[in-house]
Protein backbone atom coordinates (compact mmCIF):
# COMPACT_ATOMS: atom_id res chain seq x y z
CA UNK A 1 0.00 0.00 0.00
CA UNK A 2 2.46 2.36 0.94
CA UNK A 3 4.04 1.89 -2.54
CA UNK A 4 0.59 2.55 -4.61
CA UNK A 5 -1.18 5.12 -5.06
CA UNK A 6 -4.35 3.40 -2.99
CA UNK A 7 -7.88 4.18 -3.78
CA UNK A 8 -10.16 1.97 -1.10
CA UNK A 9 -12.84 1.91 -4.21
CA UNK A 10 -10.44 0.19 -5.85
CA UNK A 11 -8.76 -1.74 -3.37
CA UNK A 12 -5.15 -3.80 -2.86
CA UNK A 13 -5.43 -5.24 -6.66
CA UNK A 14 -6.58 -2.20 -8.51
CA UNK A 15 -5.05 0.28 -7.51
CA UNK A 16 -1.77 2.01 -9.52
CA UNK A 17 1.55 0.96 -8.23
CA UNK A 18 3.84 4.27 -8.24
CA UNK A 19 6.96 2.79 -6.60
CA UNK A 20 8.98 5.09 -4.17
CA UNK A 21 6.87 8.11 -5.21
CA UNK A 22 5.27 8.62 -1.37
CA UNK A 23 8.50 8.07 0.17
CA UNK A 24 9.80 10.73 -2.09
CA UNK A 25 7.10 12.84 -0.90
CA UNK A 26 7.55 12.81 2.54
CA UNK A 27 10.74 14.95 2.14
CA UNK A 28 8.82 17.34 -0.53
CA UNK A 29 6.26 18.31 1.86
CA UNK A 30 6.74 20.90 4.51
CA UNK A 31 4.59 19.72 6.52
CA UNK A 32 6.12 16.51 6.70
CA UNK A 33 9.82 17.32 7.23
CA UNK A 34 8.12 19.66 10.01
CA UNK A 35 6.51 16.63 11.77
CA UNK A 36 9.62 13.98 11.79
CA UNK A 37 11.42 17.75 13.12
CA UNK A 38 8.80 17.53 15.92
CA UNK A 39 8.98 14.13 16.60
CA UNK A 40 12.93 13.99 17.04
CA UNK A 41 12.97 17.20 19.27
CA UNK A 42 10.17 16.10 21.49
CA UNK A 43 11.09 12.33 21.41
CA UNK A 44 14.67 12.71 22.23
CA UNK A 45 13.54 15.46 25.33
CA UNK A 46 11.32 13.19 26.56
CA UNK A 47 13.96 10.31 26.58
CA UNK A 48 16.36 12.26 28.11
CA UNK A 49 14.45 13.74 31.18
CA UNK A 50 12.13 10.37 31.33
CA UNK A 51 15.96 8.49 32.44
CA UNK A 52 17.61 11.67 34.32
CA UNK A 53 14.48 12.49 36.72
CA UNK A 54 13.02 9.15 37.72
CA UNK A 55 17.65 8.31 38.76
CA UNK A 56 17.10 11.29 40.61
CA UNK A 57 13.39 11.08 42.57
CA UNK A 58 14.62 7.35 43.58
CA UNK A 59 17.48 8.40 44.96
CA UNK A 60 15.99 10.97 46.84
CA UNK A 61 13.56 9.14 47.82
CA UNK A 62 16.00 6.32 49.16
CA UNK A 63 16.94 9.19 51.57
CA UNK A 64 13.70 9.14 53.04
CA UNK A 65 13.90 6.95 56.17
CA UNK A 66 10.10 6.83 57.46
CA UNK A 67 8.59 4.25 55.68
CA UNK A 68 5.32 4.90 56.35
CA UNK A 69 5.54 8.45 54.13
CA UNK A 70 8.07 6.71 51.77
CA UNK A 71 5.46 3.99 50.96
CA UNK A 72 2.42 6.91 50.45
CA UNK A 73 4.29 8.69 47.85
CA UNK A 74 5.45 6.00 46.12
CA UNK A 75 1.65 5.29 46.37
CA UNK A 76 0.84 8.62 44.76
CA UNK A 77 3.52 8.96 42.56
CA UNK A 78 2.90 5.99 40.01
CA UNK A 79 -0.90 6.66 40.22
CA UNK A 80 -0.79 8.76 37.22
CA UNK A 81 1.03 6.16 35.09
CA UNK A 82 -2.64 4.47 34.67
CA UNK A 83 -4.67 7.15 33.79
CA UNK A 84 -5.37 7.61 30.60
CA UNK A 85 -4.39 10.67 28.17
CA UNK A 86 -7.94 11.71 27.78
CA UNK A 87 -8.48 12.29 31.53
CA UNK A 88 -5.72 14.03 31.69
CA UNK A 89 -5.57 15.88 28.67
CA UNK A 90 -9.36 16.54 30.17
CA UNK A 91 -7.95 18.01 33.44
CA UNK A 92 -5.12 19.25 31.49
CA UNK A 93 -7.43 21.64 29.20
CA UNK A 94 -9.52 22.78 32.41
CA UNK A 95 -6.75 23.71 34.69
CA UNK A 96 -4.18 25.01 32.06
CA UNK A 97 -6.86 26.81 30.03
CA UNK A 98 -6.94 30.79 30.26
CA UNK A 99 -9.20 30.91 32.63
CA UNK A 100 -7.84 27.69 34.50
CA UNK A 101 -6.34 27.10 38.12
CA UNK A 102 -3.09 27.99 36.80
CA UNK A 103 -2.95 30.91 34.99
CA UNK A 104 -5.53 32.22 38.15
CA UNK A 105 -2.35 31.90 40.54
CA UNK A 106 -0.14 33.61 37.68
CA UNK A 107 -2.74 36.49 37.09
CA UNK A 108 -3.34 36.55 40.77
CA UNK A 109 0.23 36.05 42.47
CA UNK A 110 1.94 38.05 39.90
CA UNK A 111 -0.07 39.96 38.37
CA UNK A 112 1.19 39.26 35.08
CA UNK A 113 -1.05 37.96 31.33
CA UNK A 114 -2.43 34.51 31.62
CA UNK A 115 -0.28 32.06 29.93
CA UNK A 116 -2.22 30.09 27.21
CA UNK A 117 0.01 26.52 27.45
CA UNK A 118 -2.36 24.53 24.76
CA UNK A 119 -2.35 27.43 22.44
CA UNK A 120 1.53 29.02 21.74
CA UNK A 121 3.94 27.19 19.85
CA UNK A 122 6.87 28.37 21.80
CA UNK A 123 5.04 26.39 25.25
CA UNK A 124 3.60 23.41 23.48
CA UNK A 125 6.46 21.65 23.63
CA UNK A 126 7.51 22.19 27.47
CA UNK A 127 3.86 21.73 28.45
CA UNK A 128 3.68 18.10 26.18
CA UNK A 129 7.53 17.24 27.97
CA UNK A 130 6.72 18.26 31.53
CA UNK A 131 2.92 16.40 31.80
CA UNK A 132 4.64 13.06 30.22
CA UNK A 133 7.24 13.23 32.94
CA UNK A 134 4.51 14.10 35.50
CA UNK A 135 2.63 11.16 34.20
CA UNK A 136 5.32 8.36 34.00
CA UNK A 137 8.50 9.54 36.21
CA UNK A 138 6.80 7.65 39.35
CA UNK A 139 6.70 4.29 37.03
CA UNK A 140 10.17 4.76 35.29
CA UNK A 141 11.54 4.68 39.12
CA UNK A 142 10.16 1.83 40.41
CA UNK A 143 13.42 -0.37 38.58
CA UNK A 144 15.81 1.86 40.01
CA UNK A 145 14.15 1.74 43.66
CA UNK A 146 14.63 -2.13 43.01
CA UNK A 147 17.97 -1.34 42.21
CA UNK A 148 18.67 0.24 44.68
CA UNK A 149 17.33 -1.87 47.67
CA UNK A 150 19.42 -4.56 46.07
CA UNK A 151 22.74 -2.94 46.59
CA UNK A 152 24.76 -4.84 49.25
CA UNK A 153 24.69 -2.87 52.75
CA UNK A 154 28.13 -3.42 53.48
CA UNK A 155 29.29 -1.50 50.94
CA UNK A 156 27.85 1.48 52.54
CA UNK A 157 29.14 0.45 55.91
CA UNK A 158 33.01 0.20 54.48
CA UNK A 159 32.58 3.82 52.71
CA UNK A 160 31.13 4.96 55.94
CA UNK A 161 34.49 3.85 57.89
CA UNK A 162 36.43 4.84 55.01
CA UNK A 163 35.06 8.45 56.12
CA UNK A 164 32.56 9.08 53.08
CA UNK A 165 29.94 11.32 53.46
CA UNK A 166 26.23 10.60 52.22
CA UNK A 167 27.21 12.65 48.87
CA UNK A 168 30.11 10.56 48.26
CA UNK A 169 28.14 7.53 49.07
CA UNK A 170 25.78 8.52 46.47
CA UNK A 171 28.39 9.13 44.04
CA UNK A 172 30.44 6.30 44.54
CA UNK A 173 28.23 3.34 45.54
CA UNK A 174 24.92 4.03 44.68
CA UNK A 175 25.54 5.50 40.98
CA UNK A 176 27.85 3.00 39.89
CA UNK A 177 25.50 0.11 41.34
CA UNK A 178 22.67 1.49 39.34
CA UNK A 179 25.01 2.24 36.19
CA UNK A 180 24.24 -1.50 34.45
CA UNK A 181 20.41 -0.88 34.83
CA UNK A 182 20.64 2.72 34.06
CA UNK A 183 22.70 1.72 30.49
CA UNK A 184 20.15 -1.12 29.86
CA UNK A 185 17.41 1.76 30.16
CA UNK A 186 18.98 4.15 28.31
CA UNK A 187 19.87 1.95 25.51
CA UNK A 188 16.39 0.20 25.21
CA UNK A 189 14.73 3.74 25.61
CA UNK A 190 16.97 4.42 21.73
CA UNK A 191 14.15 2.60 20.14
CA UNK A 192 11.20 5.40 21.15
CA UNK A 193 13.37 7.88 19.14
CA UNK A 194 10.48 8.70 16.65
CA UNK A 195 8.01 7.94 19.23
CA UNK A 196 6.66 11.15 20.70
CA UNK A 197 3.40 9.97 22.37
CA UNK A 198 0.10 9.81 19.69
CA UNK A 199 -2.23 9.17 23.05
CA UNK A 200 -0.66 12.22 24.99
CA UNK A 201 -0.47 15.06 21.55
CA UNK A 202 -3.46 13.94 19.74
CA UNK A 203 -5.53 14.87 22.89
CA UNK A 204 -3.63 18.54 23.42
CA UNK A 205 -2.71 19.81 20.10
CA UNK A 206 -4.59 22.11 18.38
CA UNK A 207 -4.23 23.65 14.59
CA UNK A 208 -1.97 26.54 16.42
CA UNK A 209 0.06 24.54 17.62
CA UNK A 210 1.12 22.21 14.89
CA UNK A 211 4.72 24.20 14.10
CA UNK A 212 6.27 22.86 16.85
CA UNK A 213 3.17 20.21 17.49
CA UNK A 214 2.54 17.85 15.31
CA UNK A 215 4.06 14.89 15.30
CA UNK A 216 4.57 11.71 12.78
CA UNK A 217 1.88 10.00 14.28
CA UNK A 218 -0.81 13.11 14.28
CA UNK A 219 0.62 13.72 10.75
CA UNK A 220 -0.33 10.23 9.96
CA UNK A 221 -3.84 10.22 10.95
CA UNK A 222 -4.66 13.39 9.47
CA UNK A 223 -2.90 13.00 6.18
CA UNK A 224 -4.62 9.54 5.83
CA UNK A 225 -7.97 9.41 7.42
CA UNK A 226 -9.36 13.47 7.00
CA UNK A 227 -7.63 13.70 3.21
CA UNK A 228 -7.58 10.84 2.06
CA UNK A 229 -3.94 10.35 1.28
CA UNK A 230 -3.93 6.60 2.10
CA UNK A 231 -1.13 5.23 0.09
CA UNK A 232 0.83 8.36 1.93
CA UNK A 233 -0.02 8.14 5.16
CA UNK A 234 0.89 4.60 4.94
CA UNK A 235 4.58 5.28 3.47
CA UNK A 236 5.47 7.99 6.86
CA UNK A 237 3.97 5.37 8.72
CA UNK A 238 6.16 2.61 7.62
CA UNK A 239 8.78 4.84 6.84
CA UNK A 240 9.04 5.53 10.62
CA UNK A 241 8.44 1.48 11.86
CA UNK A 242 11.23 0.85 9.57
CA UNK A 243 13.69 3.47 11.36
CA UNK A 244 12.61 2.38 14.52
CA UNK A 245 13.08 -1.44 14.03
CA UNK A 246 16.36 -0.83 13.17
CA UNK A 247 17.40 1.56 16.24
CA UNK A 248 15.93 -1.18 18.47
CA UNK A 249 17.64 -3.79 16.75
CA UNK A 250 20.73 -1.84 17.34
CA UNK A 251 20.28 -0.80 20.79
CA UNK A 252 19.27 -4.09 21.83
CA UNK A 253 22.47 -5.93 20.48
CA UNK A 254 24.33 -2.47 22.31
CA UNK A 255 22.53 -3.48 25.47
CA UNK A 256 23.48 -7.06 24.99
CA UNK A 257 27.08 -6.33 24.72
CA UNK A 258 27.23 -4.12 27.71
CA UNK A 259 25.09 -5.33 29.88
CA UNK A 260 24.51 -9.19 29.30
CA UNK A 261 20.87 -7.87 28.81
CA UNK A 262 18.49 -10.45 26.90
CA UNK A 263 15.11 -10.21 26.35
CA UNK A 264 13.83 -13.72 26.52
CA UNK B 1 28.18 9.54 60.73
CA UNK B 2 26.46 11.53 58.26
CA UNK B 3 23.34 11.46 59.86
CA UNK B 4 24.11 13.83 62.56
CA UNK B 5 26.11 16.07 59.91
CA UNK B 6 24.30 20.01 60.10
CA UNK B 7 24.49 19.52 56.06
CA UNK B 8 22.74 16.50 56.14
CA UNK B 9 20.12 17.75 58.27
CA UNK B 10 19.25 20.70 56.01
CA UNK B 11 19.08 18.27 52.59
CA UNK B 12 16.93 16.18 54.46
CA UNK B 13 14.43 18.58 54.94
CA UNK B 14 14.25 19.87 51.51
CA UNK B 15 14.14 16.35 50.09
CA UNK B 16 11.06 15.71 52.34
CA UNK B 17 9.15 18.67 51.36
CA UNK B 18 10.12 18.47 47.37
CA UNK B 19 9.23 14.78 47.65
CA UNK B 20 5.82 15.36 49.70
CA UNK B 21 5.27 18.65 47.10
CA UNK B 22 5.85 15.78 43.97
CA UNK B 23 3.64 13.49 45.73
CA UNK B 24 0.46 15.75 46.00
CA UNK B 25 1.06 17.22 42.55
CA UNK B 26 0.18 13.62 41.41
CA UNK B 27 -2.89 13.12 43.30
CA UNK B 28 -4.25 17.12 43.59
CA UNK B 29 -5.56 17.81 39.93
CA UNK B 30 -7.87 14.83 40.41
CA UNK B 31 -8.91 15.89 43.80
CA UNK B 32 -9.65 19.22 41.81
CA UNK B 33 -11.85 17.56 38.95
CA UNK B 34 -13.76 15.94 42.17
CA UNK B 35 -14.51 19.43 43.62
CA UNK B 36 -15.48 20.29 40.73
CA UNK B 37 -17.91 17.99 39.86
CA UNK B 38 -19.78 18.05 42.88
CA UNK B 39 -19.83 21.78 42.87
CA UNK B 40 -22.40 24.89 41.82
CA UNK B 41 -22.63 26.36 38.36
CA UNK B 42 -21.85 29.97 39.55
CA UNK B 43 -18.74 28.35 41.75
CA UNK B 44 -17.11 26.68 38.70
CA UNK B 45 -17.61 29.33 36.63
CA UNK B 46 -16.45 31.40 38.37
CA UNK B 47 -13.39 29.99 39.97
CA UNK B 48 -14.00 29.27 43.11
CA UNK B 49 -13.41 25.87 43.40
CA UNK B 50 -9.89 24.31 44.46
CA UNK B 51 -10.01 21.19 46.15
CA UNK B 52 -13.27 21.08 48.19
CA UNK B 53 -16.64 21.35 46.89
CA UNK B 54 -18.18 24.88 46.58
CA UNK B 55 -22.32 24.59 47.35
CA UNK B 56 -22.39 21.07 47.50
CA UNK B 57 -24.79 19.57 44.96
CA UNK B 58 -24.89 15.99 43.27
CA UNK B 59 -26.90 17.11 39.99
CA UNK B 60 -23.85 16.45 38.04
CA UNK B 61 -23.83 12.90 38.58
CA UNK B 62 -27.46 12.58 38.56
CA UNK B 63 -27.13 13.88 34.39
CA UNK B 64 -24.72 11.75 33.84
CA UNK B 65 -25.89 8.53 35.39
CA UNK B 66 -29.76 9.30 33.73
CA UNK B 67 -27.07 10.44 30.40
CA UNK B 68 -27.89 6.88 27.85
CA UNK B 69 -25.11 7.61 25.97
CA UNK B 70 -22.61 7.66 28.75
CA UNK B 71 -24.12 4.69 30.17
CA UNK B 72 -24.16 2.76 27.05
CA UNK B 73 -20.65 3.72 26.47
CA UNK B 74 -19.53 2.47 29.96
CA UNK B 75 -21.52 -1.15 29.47
CA UNK B 76 -19.46 -1.49 26.33
CA UNK B 77 -15.99 -0.12 28.06
CA UNK B 78 -17.03 -3.32 30.94
CA UNK B 79 -17.71 -5.74 28.13
CA UNK B 80 -14.26 -5.31 26.65
CA UNK B 81 -12.27 -5.04 29.72
CA UNK B 82 -13.53 -7.90 31.02
CA UNK B 83 -13.70 -9.97 27.89
CA UNK B 84 -10.64 -8.43 26.48
CA UNK B 85 -9.07 -9.67 30.22
CA UNK B 86 -10.01 -12.94 30.17
CA UNK B 87 -8.77 -13.97 26.41
CA UNK B 88 -6.10 -11.92 26.34
CA UNK B 89 -5.01 -13.83 29.78
CA UNK B 90 -6.10 -17.29 28.59
CA UNK B 91 -3.94 -16.74 24.85
CA UNK B 92 -0.66 -15.01 27.20
CA UNK B 93 -0.58 -17.91 30.00
CA UNK B 94 -1.03 -20.86 27.45
CA UNK B 95 1.62 -19.70 25.20
CA UNK B 96 3.66 -18.37 27.63
CA UNK B 97 3.85 -21.56 29.37
CA UNK B 98 4.60 -23.56 25.91
CA UNK B 99 7.33 -20.71 25.24
CA UNK B 100 8.68 -20.90 28.97
CA UNK B 101 10.17 -24.78 27.86
CA UNK B 102 13.23 -25.32 25.12
CA UNK B 103 11.85 -26.92 21.85
CA UNK B 104 13.03 -26.94 18.18
CA UNK B 105 11.51 -23.36 16.59
CA UNK B 106 10.97 -21.70 20.04
CA UNK B 107 13.43 -18.59 19.48
CA UNK B 108 12.15 -18.60 16.03
CA UNK B 109 8.34 -18.51 17.01
CA UNK B 110 9.79 -16.03 19.88
CA UNK B 111 10.84 -13.64 17.27
CA UNK B 112 8.56 -13.70 15.19
CA UNK B 113 5.88 -12.58 18.42
CA UNK B 114 8.61 -9.76 19.18
CA UNK B 115 8.64 -8.55 16.03
CA UNK B 116 5.20 -7.58 16.18
CA UNK B 117 6.16 -5.40 19.11
CA UNK B 118 8.67 -3.68 17.42
CA UNK B 119 6.91 -3.12 13.91
CA UNK B 120 3.37 -2.58 13.14
CA UNK B 121 1.83 -2.05 9.53
CA UNK B 122 0.40 1.19 10.57
CA UNK B 123 -2.88 2.86 10.69
CA UNK B 124 -4.51 2.05 7.57
CA UNK B 125 -3.77 -1.43 6.81
CA UNK B 126 -5.09 -2.01 10.40
CA UNK B 127 -7.96 -0.70 9.88
CA UNK B 128 -8.27 -2.22 6.47
CA UNK B 129 -7.43 -5.77 7.88
CA UNK B 130 -10.11 -5.21 10.67
CA UNK B 131 -12.77 -4.12 8.20
CA UNK B 132 -11.85 -7.12 5.85
CA UNK B 133 -12.63 -9.47 8.57
CA UNK B 134 -15.84 -8.15 8.95
CA UNK B 135 -15.12 -6.91 12.88
CA UNK B 136 -15.62 -3.43 12.03
CA UNK B 137 -18.49 -1.73 14.49
CA UNK B 138 -18.36 -4.86 16.51
CA UNK B 139 -16.93 -5.43 20.42
CA UNK B 140 -14.15 -7.73 18.92
CA UNK B 141 -12.62 -5.02 16.89
CA UNK B 142 -11.69 -3.89 20.05
CA UNK B 143 -10.92 -6.88 22.14
CA UNK B 144 -9.04 -9.24 19.67
CA UNK B 145 -6.32 -7.15 17.95
CA UNK B 146 -4.46 -6.51 21.14
CA UNK B 147 -4.78 -9.95 23.05
CA UNK B 148 -1.85 -11.55 21.82
CA UNK B 149 0.01 -8.01 23.59
CA UNK B 150 4.34 -9.57 23.04
CA UNK B 151 5.07 -7.55 26.05
CA UNK B 152 2.98 -9.17 28.53
CA UNK B 153 3.47 -12.84 26.88
CA UNK B 154 7.72 -12.00 27.72
CA UNK B 155 6.90 -11.10 31.18
CA UNK B 156 5.05 -13.89 32.38
CA UNK B 157 7.12 -16.16 30.46
CA UNK B 158 10.05 -15.39 32.48
CA UNK B 159 7.90 -15.75 35.64
CA UNK B 160 7.20 -19.39 34.65
CA UNK B 161 11.11 -19.84 33.95
CA UNK B 162 11.84 -18.67 37.46
CA UNK B 163 9.55 -21.78 38.70
CA UNK B 164 11.94 -24.42 40.18
CA UNK B 165 11.94 -27.75 37.29
CA UNK B 166 12.04 -30.29 40.21
CA UNK B 167 8.53 -29.29 40.90
CA UNK B 168 7.14 -30.21 36.78
CA UNK B 169 9.19 -33.01 37.31
CA UNK B 170 7.67 -34.41 40.10
CA UNK B 171 4.30 -34.12 39.06
CA UNK B 172 5.11 -35.22 35.88
CA UNK B 173 6.27 -39.33 38.20
CA UNK B 174 2.95 -38.70 40.05
CA UNK B 175 0.95 -38.80 36.57
CA UNK B 176 -0.02 -35.22 35.88
CA UNK B 177 -0.38 -34.26 32.52
CA UNK B 178 1.16 -31.14 30.99
CA UNK B 179 -2.47 -29.36 31.41
CA UNK B 180 -2.98 -30.65 35.16
CA UNK B 181 1.06 -29.03 35.66
CA UNK B 182 -0.18 -25.59 34.19
CA UNK B 183 -3.15 -25.31 36.10
CA UNK B 184 -2.15 -26.66 39.45
CA UNK B 185 1.49 -25.61 39.86
CA UNK B 186 2.45 -23.22 37.26
CA UNK B 187 -0.55 -20.34 37.94
CA UNK B 188 -0.81 -20.23 41.12
CA UNK B 189 2.95 -19.99 41.87
CA UNK B 190 3.12 -17.01 39.61
CA UNK B 191 -0.04 -15.38 41.01
CA UNK B 192 2.29 -12.28 40.94
CA UNK B 193 3.27 -12.35 37.48
CA UNK B 194 -0.39 -12.98 36.63
CA UNK B 195 -2.01 -9.99 38.85
CA UNK B 196 0.53 -7.70 36.76
CA UNK B 197 -0.51 -8.88 33.45
CA UNK B 198 -3.96 -8.72 34.56
CA UNK B 199 -3.76 -5.29 35.75
CA UNK B 200 -1.96 -3.99 32.57
CA UNK B 201 -4.64 -5.55 30.41
CA UNK B 202 -7.20 -4.00 32.22
CA UNK B 203 -6.20 -1.11 32.60
CA UNK B 204 -5.10 -0.48 28.89
CA UNK B 205 -8.88 -2.02 27.95
CA UNK B 206 -10.58 0.70 30.15
CA UNK B 207 -8.18 3.40 28.77
CA UNK B 208 -7.78 2.56 25.34
CA UNK B 209 -9.43 4.95 23.12
CA UNK B 210 -8.39 5.22 19.51
CA UNK B 211 -9.42 2.11 18.33
CA UNK B 212 -12.95 3.07 19.43
CA UNK B 213 -12.77 6.27 17.47
CA UNK B 214 -11.41 4.45 14.60
CA UNK B 215 -13.10 1.07 14.24
CA UNK B 216 -16.66 2.02 15.34
CA UNK B 217 -18.81 4.03 13.20
CA UNK B 218 -21.16 5.63 15.16
CA UNK B 219 -21.11 7.52 18.81
CA UNK B 220 -23.55 5.04 20.52
CA UNK B 221 -20.82 2.06 19.91
CA UNK B 222 -18.11 4.08 21.31
CA UNK B 223 -16.55 2.52 24.55
CA UNK B 224 -16.69 5.08 27.77
CA UNK B 225 -13.03 6.16 27.17
CA UNK B 226 -13.66 7.29 23.26
CA UNK B 227 -16.86 8.81 24.29
CA UNK B 228 -14.78 11.18 26.86
CA UNK B 229 -12.81 12.02 24.27
CA UNK B 230 -15.30 13.19 22.30
CA UNK B 231 -16.59 15.30 24.81
CA UNK B 232 -13.42 16.24 26.52
CA UNK B 233 -11.42 16.88 23.83
CA UNK B 234 -13.32 17.44 21.03
CA UNK B 235 -16.05 19.33 23.01
CA UNK B 236 -19.08 17.89 21.36
CA UNK B 237 -21.85 19.15 23.33
CA UNK B 238 -24.55 17.14 22.41
CA UNK B 239 -22.56 13.99 24.32
CA UNK B 240 -23.04 16.60 27.50
CA UNK B 241 -26.49 16.49 26.19
CA UNK B 242 -27.64 19.53 28.52
CA UNK B 243 -31.47 21.19 27.32
CA UNK B 244 -31.23 25.18 27.65
CA UNK B 245 -33.22 24.76 30.91
CA UNK B 246 -30.55 22.14 32.50
CA UNK B 247 -27.55 24.40 31.21
CA UNK B 248 -28.97 27.47 33.62
CA UNK B 249 -28.49 25.60 36.44
CA UNK B 250 -25.76 22.98 35.49
CA UNK B 251 -21.52 24.00 34.28
CA UNK B 252 -20.46 22.16 31.34
CA UNK B 253 -17.64 21.87 33.49
CA UNK B 254 -19.19 20.20 35.99
CA UNK B 255 -20.36 17.60 33.94
CA UNK B 256 -16.89 16.81 32.26
CA UNK B 257 -15.71 16.38 35.69
CA UNK B 258 -18.18 14.13 36.72
CA UNK B 259 -17.96 12.18 33.64
CA UNK B 260 -13.77 12.17 33.54
CA UNK B 261 -13.94 11.33 37.43
CA UNK B 262 -16.41 8.15 36.87
CA UNK B 263 -13.95 6.54 34.30
CA UNK B 264 -10.95 6.74 36.74
CA UNK B 265 -13.22 5.31 39.26
CA UNK B 266 -11.97 1.50 38.77
CA UNK B 267 -9.13 2.54 38.14
CA UNK B 268 -8.15 3.95 41.31
CA UNK B 269 -10.66 0.65 42.53
CA UNK B 270 -8.09 -1.44 41.58
CA UNK B 271 -5.09 0.11 42.35
CA UNK B 272 -4.40 -0.97 45.61
CA UNK B 273 -4.73 -4.55 45.49
CA UNK B 274 -2.61 -4.44 42.42
CA UNK B 275 0.06 -2.18 43.55
CA UNK B 276 2.04 -4.68 45.69
CA UNK B 277 2.13 -7.26 42.80
CA UNK B 278 2.82 -4.81 39.76
CA UNK B 279 6.27 -3.81 41.70
CA UNK B 280 7.33 -7.22 41.97
CA UNK B 281 6.39 -8.09 39.07
CA UNK B 282 8.04 -5.18 36.70
CA UNK B 283 11.06 -5.57 38.46
CA UNK B 284 11.32 -9.17 37.68
CA UNK B 285 10.45 -8.49 34.17
CA UNK B 286 13.33 -5.60 33.88
CA UNK B 287 16.03 -7.37 36.15
CA UNK B 288 16.80 -10.66 35.40
CA UNK B 289 20.06 -12.77 36.49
Amino acid sequence: MAFQDYKPWLGMTGSRWIGLENFERIFQYDEATQAIMNTLIIAVIKIIVGIVVPIIMAILLNEIRLTGLKKSIQTLVYLPHFLSWVTIAGIMIDILGLDGGINRIITGWFGSEPIFFLGDPNLFRPTVIVSDLWKNFGFGMIVYLATIAGIDPSYYEASEIDGANRWQQIWHVTLPSMLPMIIVIATLSLGGILDAGFDQIFNLYNPLVYSTGDIIDTYVYRSSLLNGQYGFGTAVGLFKSGISLILIVISYRIAYKFANYKIF
Amino acid sequence: MYHKSQGYRIFSVFNHILLIVVALSCFLPLLHLLAQSFSSKAAVNGGLVSFWPVEFNTDAYVKTFNNRNFMGSMWISIMRTVLGTLIGMFVITTAGYALSKDFRGRNALMWIFVFTMLFSGGLIPSYILISELGLKDTIWALVLPGAFGAYNLILIMNFFKTIPKALEEAAFIDGASFFVIFTRIYLPLSLPGLATIGLFIMVGHWNSWFDGLLYMSTTEKYPLASFLQTVVVQNSAQNVALSPSEAAALSEQSIKAAQIFISTVPIIAVYPFLQKYFVKGIVLGAVKE
